[in-house]
C-alpha cells in the first residue's frame, strides 16, 4: 500500500503505490472528471471545482484547484491510452505562468488482488525537475509555512 | 521572517532556490533555464538574499550564489513535499475505490 516516490537518473521521477481496488476502477478514478475531483485534491482545504478529461489519443485535461479564494491550474493532453493498462499524457502547472512540459506515463498493473500503479514522470532536465520538486510545495504551501515558520522561530 | 515568506511565495524565486538546490550558480546560469531577464534575476537574487535564504560570493568578476543552509530545505525536503502532496490523494482515492466496489 504505500507510497515511494523517488528520482532516477537526471529527470526521472518515480512513483510507485498499490491499491485494493482492480485495475479497471484505479483507471476509471484517474480518468473520470467526477472521480478525480474527489480525491486529487492534494492537502485538506483545497477542492478542484474544475476537472475536464478526455480521455483520448489529443485529448484535454484541465484541473483547477482553490483554497480559500486563491488557486492555480495544470492542463495536459493525453498522448496514447492502452484501456486499464497504460496512459501517456504531457502536462504542466499555471503558477501562474506554465512550467516546462512533465511527460508522464501511468501503468496500471493487476498485482495481488489489486493493482499496482508506477508513474513515471519525465522532466526536460534536472533543474526542472528541481523546480517542478519545488512546486510540489503548492500544495503543501500552509504546512511549509507552518514548518518555516517554526524553524525560523527556532 | 515575513521577508522569507515573501520570498517563497513567488514561483520563480522557488524555481530559483530549486535550481540553487543542485548546487552553486551564477545569475546568468540561473537565467537560462527558466528563460528569465538577466535584470529580472538580479532582481529576484536581492529578495532572495536580503530574505537570507542565498548567500553570494566574489570570485573575481562572478557572483556565484548558493543556498542558504538554513533555513531551506534540500531536495530530499521538497521530495517529502511532494510525497506527502500524493499521499493524501491516495489515501482519498483508497476511501473512493473501496466506495465503488461495494457499489458494483
Amino acid at each position: 500500500m504505500s507510497l515511494s516516490l523517488r528520482t532516477d537518473g537526471e529527470t526521472n521521477v518515480i512513483i510507485t503505490r498499490t491499491f485494493k481496488a482492480p485495475p479497471e476502477l484505479v483507471w476509471r478514478a484517474h480518468t473520470e472528471p467526477a472521480l478525480l475531483q474527489r480525491w486529487c485534491t492534494g492537502p485538506d482545504g483545497w477542492s478542484m471545482p474544475v476537472c475536464i478529461s478526455d480521455p483520448r489519443p489529443g485529448g484535454k485535461m484541465r484541473y483547477e484547484w482553490v483554497k480559500d479564494g486563491a488557486g492555480f491550474h495544470l492542463t495536459g493532453e493525453f498522448v496514447s491510452l492502452t484501456p486499464y493498462s497504460r496512459i501517456e499524457h504531457v502536462e504542466r502547472m499555471h503558477l501562474p505562468d506554465p512550467t516546462p512540459d512533465n511527460h508522464v506515463v501511468t501503468e496500471f498493473t493487476a498485482f495481488d488482488g489489486g493493482t499496482r500503479l508506477v508513474m513515471t514522470m519525465t522532466l526536460p532536465d534536472a533543474a526542472t525537475r528541481a523546480a517542478m520538486l519545488a512546486t510540489g510545495m503548492e500544495h503543501g504551501m500552509e504546512d511549509s509555512y507552518r514548518r518555516l515558520e517554526h524553524v525560523l522561530a527556532a | 521572517m515575513n521577508a522569507a515568506l515573501h520570498a517563497l511565495a513567488d514561483p520563480t524565486r522557488r524555481a530559483i532556490l530549486a535550481r540553487l538546490a543542485l548546487g552553486e550558480a551564477t545569475p546568468s546560469e540561473l537565467a537560462q533555464p527558466f528563460a528569465i531577464s538577466q535584470p529580472a534575476i538580479s532582481q529576484h537574487l536581492k529578495v532572495l538574499e536580503a530574505a537570507g535564504l542565498i548567500l553570494r560570493r566574489v570570485d573575481g568578476n562572478r557572483r556565484p550564489c548558493r543556498l542558504s543552509p538554513e533555513p531551506l530545505a534540500d531536495l530530499e525536503e521538497w521530495l517529502s513535499q511532494l510525497r506527502r502532496a500524493f499521499d493524501a490523494n491516495y489515501r482519498r482515492l483508497d476511501a473512493l475505490l473501496e466506495e465503488l466496489e461495494t457499489r458494483e
